[in-house]
């Protein structure tokens, strides 16, 4: 089987490969690029698992060929963290207690980081709407909304240029 | 799932496209956003030879309005139609249909062209295109031709395309004012297939009668259809209540649903009757807002 090469970017990183043309994306993340956040559910475009971002749009990458991805540039739930620190949809979704398993989790905050980068300031039922596409079987729904309606208002608020306020000390 | 093994090409132009088709005449297949053809692959229900894949072919998406109506680009995704500000402020039926297809992120990838390439029985845009009179344009090394949406849609996953052709376009014709349309969806979990999917667009006379009907539905037969028994109790009545209730129990005497997970024959056809009373209130209101 022939295979083409691709150049793509993953998580601001140039990456390349020679896939078969039939590798789905998210086979091309997990088992080529050895990047496992992302997961396989259903793997048939139902549960969301699987969702990353492509040029900034969400998309199931179970349902997206590696090939088509070339050129394109791609966030996992691994590009989200800075470093030791949690983005803030990653810490709400901890705060909140917006996971049990957890499975479901990696699509659902690629999917909220979406949904906030267009709707910031997105009411309860606007996020319900945002994540349908996202299957959660353990919480119901309810933790994973508060989750991100956290976050919201965390992203909304302007950065502090302040100094850290100093520890008020005992004298 | 994997797909079985084929080859994948991206043209940067129609032309290569279409020169594509020819030379691997049955063999080839043409992906747009995915959302429907790369599930069949997974399933092993299609195994093409060659996918060719569209993404790179400029003018593709467009959205605009001329004076014979709207123009939809085959690669314009579901997102693209329902977001659109001319699309917004004249066509409200196809911002019903388009927000309630799958989920986001089937919105953001999946495209207008594909879904009706596809003809899935239960999907939306074949209603809506029905509905609205629409005419859908197919490319050839040879030229073009235009197929009314009424003869497209030819049995389950079966349209008018021909093996070398490429859809890439609708036109959904401007409706004399005054006008209103609605699309009218009965999912059984939020962002399914409909379990049945109505679309109708009604235009008033000056007499307030209504002078013009259109009604697809979809999922209730083996492929979308015209619901001409509808619309032709529709035409000539005053747009009220009896109208619509006589529409209805005509578009429900005329599907041909099947007994299936979304329920029974009985009920789907009482649900017919149900979703075309409300998508004709819908459309009435909408067009006594233009008199």
């Amino acid at each position: 089987m022939t295979t083409q090469h691709i150049e793509l970017t993953v998580n601001g990183e140039a990456r390349e490969a020679d896939v078969e043309p039939r590798l789905l994306l998210v086979h091309l993340l997990r088992d080529v690029f050895l990047m496992t956040g992302t997961h396989i559910g259903c793997d048939t475009s139902n549960c969301g698992a699987c969702t990353v971002l492509v040029d900034g749009e969400s998309a199931k990458s179970c349902t997206m060929l590696a090939v088509s991805a070339e050129g394109r540039s791609i966030k996992t739930i691994e590009g989200m963290a800075d470093g030791a620190n949690l983005h803030a949809l990653q810490q709400a979704f901890w705060d909140q207690h917006g996971l049990q398993c957890g499975f479901c989790t990696p699509g659902m905050i690629m999917q909220a980081s979406w949904l906030l980068a267009r709707n910031p300031d997105p009411t309860d039922m606007e996020i319900r709407e945002g994540i349908a596409g996202n299957l959660c079987r353990c919480t119901g729904y309810v933790n994973i909304v508060k989750a991100i309606e956290q976050a919201a208002t965390e992203l909304r608020a302007p950065a502090s240029t302040d100094a850290p306020a100093e520890p008020a000390v005992a004298s | 799932m994997i797909p079985a093994q084929f080859d994948y090409v991206r043209p940067a132009a129609l032309h290569e496209a279409l020169q594509i088709l020819v030379d691997r005449q049955g063999d080839a297949k043409i992906l747009s956003g995915g959302y429907s053809l790369l599930p069949l692959l997974k399933l092993r229900l299609a195994s093409p030879a060659l996918l060719v894949d569209i993404r790179d072919i400029d003018g593709l998406d467009d959205i605009v309005e001329t004076t014979n109506g709207l123009r939809i680009g085959g690669r314009a995704t579901h997102r693209q139609i329902h977001e659109n500000p001319v699309v917004i402020a004249g066509y409200p039926l196809l911002v019903d249909a388009a927000g309630g297809i799958g989920d986001p992120q089937v919105r953001n990838w999946g495209t207008i062209g594909g879904s009706c390439a596809h003809a899935d029985p239960s999907s939306d845009w074949p209603a809506v295109l029905i509905a609205t009179n629409a005419s859908i344009v197919l490319h050839s090394v040879s030229g073009s031709r235009t197929v009314p949406a009424r003869g497209f849609f030819l049995d389950t996953f079966q349209t008018a395309i021909e093996p070398t052709e490429l859809l890439t376009e609708v036109i959904i014709p401007r409706a004399p004012r005054p006008s209103g349309a609605a699309y009218a969806k009965l999912e059984r979990r939020a962002g399914d297939f409909a379990t049945v999917g109505v679309a109708a667009q009604l235009s008033l006379g000056a007499d307030g009668r209504i002078s013009a009907a259109g009604i697809g539905l979809t999922a209730v037969a083996e492929a979308p259809f015209a619901a001409t028994g509808a619309e032709a109790a529709l035409v000539g009545h005053e747009p009220n209540e009896a109208t619509f209730q006589a529409a209805g129990i005509a578009a429900a005497a005329e599907s041909r649903p099947g007994t299936d997970s979304h329920g029974p024959i009985e009920y789907k056809r009482a649900m017919v009757k149900e979703m075309v009373v409300r998508a004709l209130r819908s459309a009435a209101t909408r067009a006594q807002a233009q008199r």
